[in-house]
C-alpha cells in the first residue's frame, strides 16, 4: 500500500515536472516556417530538439537616419510589413489598419513595428520621415526602414512575403499586403492580410496572447 | 366643360412633372449605386470606406464646402490626377493622386456617390455634366 502510494506520488511529480518543461511548446499561437530536428550533445547525452525558422541578420536605416539591425529587435515582439510611400494601391489601407496596431501598443517598450520600403531609391530617409509625420507616427515604436534593395527583397522571402519590381503594376511594384508577427526568438507566429480590418483585429488579439507566453515574458 | 378642360390639363401637367421627377430620381439611384461599386474598387483603399482619408497623408471626402466650390473641377482631378497643395477642412494636404483612368460615365457615377455620401448632398452629377466639365480641364 505504502509502495503503491509512493509510486503514484512519484509519477505525479514526474509528470508535473515534464509538464513544466513543456510549457514552452504548449503555446496558443502556432510557429510558422520550416523546421528541422537538431541533435546535439548535452552532458554526454545526445538530445534532439526542433530548430525553427528565424529571421536572419539585417541592417537598415530608419526614418530618423539611425542604423537599425536585427540586434535592435532582441527581446522585442514585432510586426513587419513591406510597402512604398508612393504606392497607389494597397499601402494606404494597410497603414490605415496598422495605425490601429500602433495606437494599441505604442507605449509598450518591448514592441515594434517595422515597415520596409521596397522602393529605397525614392523613399529616402527624409521622405520616410515626412511620411511618418503625416501618418501621425512619432517616437520609436514604428520604424520605417530603407536600405539595399536586394537585402529588403531577400528578407521579404524570410518573412514568407513576396515583393517584386513590375513596370506594368500601378506605382511600379507589386507586393503582398501581409503583416507578419515575430516573437522574441525571431520566429514567425502569424501572418495577417493587412488590407482587411478583421484580420488586423486578430493580429492585435494575437499580440496580446503572445505577450502572455512564458517565453515572451522573460527578459531576453 | 371649360372647368373640366382646365382641370384635365392641370392633371396632365402634374403627371408630366411627376414622371420627370421620378425619371431623375431613377437616374440618380442608378448613378449612385453604380458609383458605390466604382468607389469601393477604385477609391476606398486610399480615401476609406467612410471617406475619412488617412491622417495628413490622404484628404477626406467630407468637406462639403470644398466639393461644392469645386463641383466642376473634381471630374478633372479624377481624369488627370491631382498634385500640389490643397486645403481640406482647413488642413493642408500636399500629396499626389494618380490619374484614375475612369471613363466619363464612371466619373459621373462615382462623383454622384461621393457628393451624396459622407455628409454631402449635391444631387445627381450626370455624364453630360462630366463631359462638359472635362472639356474645361486645364
Amino acid at each position: 500500500m505504502k509502495r503503491t502510494r509512493a509510486l503514484i506520488l512519484s509519477i505525479g511529480v514526474t509528470s508535473t515536472l515534464l509538464a513544466a518543461c513543456n510549457t514552452g511548446h504548449n503555446n496558443a499561437l502556432p510557429i510558422y516556417g520550416n523546421r528541422e530536428p537538431v541533435t546535439k550533445m548535452v552532458n554526454g547525452k545526445s538530445v534532439t530538439d526542433t530548430a525553427y525558422q528565424t529571421i536572419p541578420a539585417f541592417r537598415f536605416v530608419n526614418q530618423y537616419g539611425d542604423s537599425i539591425t536585427n540586434k535592435d529587435l532582441n527581446g522585442k515582439i514585432y510586426v513587419a510589413d513591406f510597402f512604398f510611400t508612393s504606392c497607389p494601391s494597397i499601402c494606404p489601407v494597410m497603414h490605415r489598419n496598422m495605425l490601429n496596431v500602433y495606437k494599441e501598443f505604442k507605449n509598450v517598450s518591448d514592441f515594434r513595428i517595422l515597415s520596409h520600403s521596397i522602393d529605397p531609391k525614392y523613399d529616402s530617409v527624409a521622405v520616410l520621415k515626412k511620411y511618418a509625420d503625416n501618418l501621425g507616427v512619432s517616437g520609436n515604436t514604428w520604424w520605417f526602414l530603407q536600405g539595399k534593395k536586394e537585402e529588403t527583397y531577400k528578407l521579404a522571402g524570410n518573412y514568407l512575403t513576396a515583393v517584386a519590381e513590375d513596370k506594368t503594376a500601378p506605382g511600379g511594384y507589386v507586393h503582398q499586403g501581409y503583416f507578419i508577427l515575430i516573437d522574441k526568438q525571431k520566429r514567425i507566429r502569424g501572418t495577417y492580410d493587412g488590407t482587411l480590418p478583421d484580420q488586423v483585429g486578430k493580429l492585435i488579439a494575437d499580440i496580446k496572447e503572445l505577450q502572455t507566453e512564458p517565453d515572451q515574458t522573460l527578459a531576453q | 366643360m371649360k372647368t373640366l378642360l382646365i382641370a384635365g390639363s392641370f392633371f396632365i401637367t402634374m403627371l408630366i412633372i411627376a414622371s420627370c421627377q421620378s425619371e431623375q430620381q431613377v437616374d440618380y439611384n442608378r448613378y449612385y449605386s453604380a458609383g458605390a461599386a466604382v468607389y469601393q474598387s477604385r477609391c476606398q483603399n486610399c480615401h476609406g470606406d467612410k471617406g475619412e482619408g488617412l491622417a495628413a497623408l490622404i484628404p477626406p471626402l467630407t468637406d462639403t464646402v470644398f466639393l461644392k466650390a469645386n463641383r466642376h473641377q473634381i471630374a478633372c482631378y479624377l481624369e488627370n490626377g491631382l498634385k500640389g497643395k490643397i486645403t481640406i477642412h482647413n488642413k493642408e494636404f500636399n500629396g499626389i493622386m494618380p490619374s484614375t483612368g475612369l471613363s466619363p460615365i464612371e466619373i459621373a457615377q462615382v462623383l454622384t456617390y461621393v457628393t451624396n455620401s459622407f455628409g454631402n448632398k449635391a444631387g445627381l452629377i450626370n455624364s453630360d455634366e462630366v463631359e462638359k466639365d472635362l472639356k474645361g480641364c486645364e
